[in-house]
């Protein structure tokens, strides 16, 4: 079907291959065949989604990042020509700035950058070790199999975020389970609508409490914001769901889906069990990013002024969507980009985006990642999954890519 | 060499403190901050990586 897509003219809509492609089930960490091949074959092609529009798909890495990095797209929902992933998207109103287009972008973004910057984060780092110890003696002290997403991988990121924004822990069962009805591409808009409804309901009664009574949290700073008068109290709120959201969904699958794919992967396993040496460890996080690419539906933008992209003009009103899973394994920029090699320079990889949007937590889930990989299979040397590969389930049914559950034994 | 930061453009990704971390810094809001603006031989790979991972395109090395 490939072959006679590539040489297809845009206009001819039978033609056009539907976007997101299915991955192959014998590979579930490699990208969708056809996308690979559209990579090999075509720079730039159209593509149908969901709801019939016909937005560009860039799939090589160094046209990825000029369009993420050019002032003339739009990450508004709103902006014509944008393509959404479901309707409607996010369910109630815009996931803050990550919705937005500077200036706005920028004002919003920068309220909740401190606690984020590089240092502030490192100063963590023995709090969420202590996390990732607890949680593990906590494995080891029953006779398993266990759910290492259950157990492990959704609870260190949900306990870090909590801790970061000030929002208490007990209430983890309330915010994991609408989150997952609001990540996953088959719950209906009620369904999505319902599950924002209640976290942002919460979280606007969490900022209620802090603007009566501020502590030294994020979730304080942001209410000092709406006392300010820079924000009102709905914009505080989908800042705090943005937040709590991208806080754990994205590293919890990263940390179940690396494992499995070190378990599938022995001798990089080995690797990681025997280095004492932090920067090892954290290459081998930038190789996991890369290799796995969770953020598996693309990077989407409307066109705003005409661009040129590999030598088509990409008018201003049309969607473009940057499939990044393809781009971390461009052979251009990765030689050998289907092996997982934890000893490759794979810092350049756009796992967490490219252009102003580039993911904001990225230091705090870099930090978290190389204390779970450097220290879980050094404790738990035997690990192994306790199911067939066959049988496990993948995400292909999310805006996240993982695995809904990971059973192992030791 | 000499490096140029252009810090309102700046998204406090962190990632030129990553690749160069006697560099570069970052104030209290995250936003990167340029500890030497006069690098040698010895730094340039680094601050080369800084350019290159820099997702906002704020930060140049110029010849002199």
């Amino acid at each position: 079907m490939a072959d006679t897509l590539a040489g297809a003219v845009p206009e001819a809509p039978d033609s056009l291959p539907e976007f997101p492609m299915p991955r192959e089930a014998r590979c579930p960490f490699d990208p969708p065949p056809a996308l690979k091949d559209l990579q090999e074959k075509t720079p730039l092609t159209k593509v149908r989604l969901w709801d019939g529009s016909e937005p560009w798909l860039v799939t090589r890495y160094a046209d990825q990042r000029a369009v993420l990095g050019d002032p003339g797209v739009s990450a508004d929902t709103d902006s014509p020509g944008y393509p959404t992933k479901a309707s409607p998207e996010g369910g109630e109103g815009k996931l803050s700035f990550i919705m937005m287009d500077d200036p706005e972008h920028a004002r919003l973004r920068r309220m909740v950058t401190a606690p984020f910057a590089v240092k502030k984060v490192e100063a963590l780092r023995p709090a969420v070790q202590r996390i990732v110890d607890d949680l593990i003696d906590g494995m080891l002290s029953r006779p398993g199999p266990v759910d290492l997403v259950e157990e492990f991988a959704l609870p260190i990121p949900s306990l870090v975020i909590c801790e970061l924004l000030g929002v208490p822990y007990d209430d983890h069962a309330l915010f994991q389970e609408n989150t997952k009805t609001m990540v996953r591409t088959t719950a209906t808009p009620e369904q999505r609508g319902a599950a924002t409804r209640e976290m942002a309901g919460y979280l606007a009664g969490q900022i209620a409490k802090r603007l009566a009574d501020p502590k030294d949290d994020l979730l304080s700073s942001i209410a000092g914001r709406v006392t300010a008068g820079e924000i009102d109290h709905q914009q505080a709120t989908e800042m705090a769901l943005l937040l709590l959201i991208a806080g754990h969904e994205t590293t919890a699958n990263m940390i179940a889906l690396g494992t499995l794919a070190l378990l599938q992967n022995p001798d990089q396993l080995a690797l990681l069990r025997d280095s004492d040496d932090p920067k090892f460890v954290a290459g081998a996080v930038e190789e996991l990013l890369r290799y796995l690419h969770i953020t598996h539906l693309g990077r989407r933008r409307a066109v705003t002024e005409d661009m040129e992209i590999a030598g088509q003009v990409i008018k201003a009103g049309e969607g473009v969507i940057m499939a990044n899973e393809i781009a971390n394994r461009d052979p251009e920029v990765f030689p050998d980009p289907d092996r997982l090699d934890l000893t490759r320079d794979a810092r350049r990889h756009v796992a967490f985006g490219f252009g102003v949007h580039q993911c904001l937590g990225q230091p705090l889930a870099r930090m978290e990642l190389q204390v779970v990989y450097g220290t879980l299979y050094k404790r738990v040397p035997t690990l192994k999954l306790a199911c067939a590969l066959e049988d496990v389930r993948f995400k292909n049914d999310a805006f996240i890519y993982g695995v809904h559950e990971l059973p192992v034994s030791w | 060499m000499k490096v140029e930061l252009e810090a309102d453009k700046c998204v406090a990704s962190g990632q030129c403190v990553l690749a160069a971390m006697d560099v570069f810094d970052q104030d209290d809001d995250g936003i990167a901050i340029l500890l030497e603006e006069q690098v040698g031989e010895d730094r340039l790979d680094d601050v080369k990586e800084a350019v290159a991972v820099c997702p906002a395109a704020a930060i140049r090395l110029v010849e002199q």
